[in-house]
């Protein structure tokens, strides 16, 4: 397998589509990351509020 | 026969009340017509200090000059279609008031047409000696203008009723309009191209044009009623 | 009522019969039970498409050379598929906005929003390739081909829907404007790509080589199909974890807003927020 007198444009085409693809699955795990902490510390916060009036 | 001719005047006579509110608002001082007009003017003159005051260069580039300019100038009084109308609640009332709301839009795209669109139009063969368009290529300007910036209000207004919830949303509004209005601007500086080309068929591009005003007046006010009804709150 | 705040959906009087009729059609009108469905999905899903991708990939590298373009034909495999789901995305969005505004499905404006991001991304990478082939073969990184144009205006649509969808702050307003704008867009797209093919014929005569031109030898032609199906794979996978994230985030926005209204009305807390 040979890449030809055009090697660095073949490779940079394939980095570039890595890049954006690797680039927009982080974003997607780490946002899924923060809303998963976020709504855990919110439902605590709201379970408890519940159960405190009803008591 | 004339009580005939009164009643169907009472009719409408809603509709010429809305317009000449809209035309009276638009053209009273700080009403956005006399600024939309010498934003065009001041556009089409600093042109050439960007260029240089090439005569030649600039009577080949000046249709597309002039229809940039005009595109820019009728997106600068976009956000003015809707958004006062929202702010001071006088939509609200238009949505209530029974009336069909597909002809309301209608009428108040010819009433800023006739404020932003004809003024350009108008102050075009002034702009015209700028740039050294011959008198040919001034009248294909003035008739694809003519044409294509009624479209532009159109699809204008769909852009408007869509953005109509935001604050201070004229430069999305801009941004999102402007992909929409590429078919006009391409057809627009073809027509007035193909008026001088040999090569170019003469009516093609200028049909196209016809075409595409047609179809967004048909589209836009149908398109613009029913965003305005679904987003009301 | 709590089901139906829950993942943000305020459903007036005229949209309730729709939603129950949708309910009772779709098993995954319900966002709990979509989200246990992605649990289950996700993972061999992600797999699949990533040995897809690889065998795509890995065939497209073996299959002999273009004779006309030599190597570079090799960008053709993430170029192509990436163009394919820049128009694939923005028709499933506007199938979702139909499902929004039509049907009033739930899901529907979900599926529409995390779309977006993911459509744009494969856009951009369209872009790139192609203006990294375009350089060896038109000796230029950027033609005004028509294909191009036509994608770079698509890409410019995308921002321009994600940005409506970030300017208003009511979801189910943002969803509904979008969705709207969607629809506008779908019915210009076919009208921008013809008069930019037609504005492109105008200003250049056919001698532009073109990216990808009718004549593909078979040899060619399956390691680029098992690339696009991988890639398709991909764009299901992503869409699903992006899905799942703007499920999470109604649910913090819901939980918020019961949480400022609580303290206030003194109501017990199954009460809807103001609305």
């Amino acid at each position: 397998m040979t890449l030809g007198p055009h090697a660095e444009f073949i490779l940079a085409a394939y980095g570039a589509c890595a890049l954006v693809i690797v680039a927009l699955t982080a974003w997607i795990l780490f946002e899924k990351r923060s809303l998963e902490k976020t709504l855990g510390r919110l439902s605590a916060r709201f379970e408890a509020s519940k159960t405190d009036k009803n008591s | 026969m004339q009580s005939r001719s009164n009643t169907s005047d009472r009719k409408l006579h809603w509709a010429r009340a809305l317009l000449m509110r809209d035309i009276r608002l638009a053209i009273r001082v700080g009403g956005g017509t006399l600024i939309g007009v010498l934003f065009f003017t001041t556009v089409i003159t600093i042109v050439p200090f960007g260029l240089g005051p090439d005569m030649k260069l600039l009577s080949v580039i000046a249709p597309g000059i002039l229809w940039i300019g005009a595109l820019l100038a009728c997106l600068l009084g976009l956000d003015r279609l809707l958004q006062s109308d929202h702010d001071d609640g006088s939509l609200e009332l238009m949505l209530m008031s029974g009336r069909p709301l597909e002809l309301i839009i209608l009428i108040k795209c010819l009433a800023h047409w006739l404020t932003t669109g004809l003024p350009l139009i108008l102050a075009t063969p002034i702009l015209a000696l700028f740039l050294n368009l011959d008198a040919a290529q001034l009248g294909a300007v003035l008739l694809s203008l003519l044409v294509g910036t009624p479209a532009l209000t159109l699809i204008g207004m769909t852009g408007a009723a869509i953005t109509v919830h935001l604050r201070r949303g004229g430069l999305l509004l801009a941004v999102l309009v402007l992909p929409l209005t590429i078919p006009i601007l391409i057809f627009g500086v073809a027509t007035v191209g193909a008026a001088s080309d040999p090569l170019v068929p003469a009516l093609t591009p200028f049909l196209a044009l016809c075409g595409l005003s047609l179809l967004s007046l048909a589209i836009a006010p149908v398109a613009a009623a029913f965003s305005l009804r679904v987003l009301q709150h | 009522m709590d089901n139906d705040t829950e993942y943000g959906t305020r459903i007036d009087d005229q949209e309730t019969f729709g939603l129950e009729f949708i309910m009772q059609l779709l098993a995954f009108a319900n966002p709990t039970r979509f989200l246990k469905f992605v649990q289950v999905v996700l993972r061999p899903l992600a797999i699949l498409a990533i040995a897809t991708i690889a065998a795509g990939l890995y065939l497209g590298f073996v299959a002999p050379e273009d004779y006309q373009q030599g190597s570079t034909v090799r960008i053709m495999y993430i170029h192509v598929p990436a163009a394919w789901l820049s128009m694939f995305c923005y028709s499933l969005m506007a199938i979702s906005a139909l499902g929004t505004l039509v049907w009033k499905h739930p899901l529907a404006d979900v599926s529409a929003k995390a779309a977006a991001p993911i459509g744009a991304a494969f856009t951009l990478i369209a872009l790139l390739t192609g203006s990294l082939w375009g350089k060896p073969m038109w000796g230029t990184y950027w033609e005004w081909d028509a294909r191009m144009t036509s994608v770079l205006i698509l890409f410019i649509m995308y921002i321009g829907l994600i940005a409506l969808w970030k300017a208003i702050e009511d979801p189910i307003l943002a969803g509904k404007a979008c969705a709207i704008l969607t629809l506008v867009g779908a019915i210009n797209l076919p009208v921008i790509k013809f008069s930019v093919e037609w504005w492109n014929s105008l200003h250049q005569p056919a001698s532009v080589l073109r990216l990808d031109g009718p004549t593909i030898h078979p040899s060619l032609l399956t390691p680029l199909l098992i690339s696009a199906i991988g890639f398709t794979l991909l764009f299901f996978t992503l869409h699903m974890m992006a899905m799942r994230n703007e499920i999470l985030s109604r649910r913090i926005r819901t939980l918020r807003l019961k949480a400022a209204a609580a303290p206030i009305t003194r109501q017990p807390a199954t009460q809807e927020p103001t609305s």
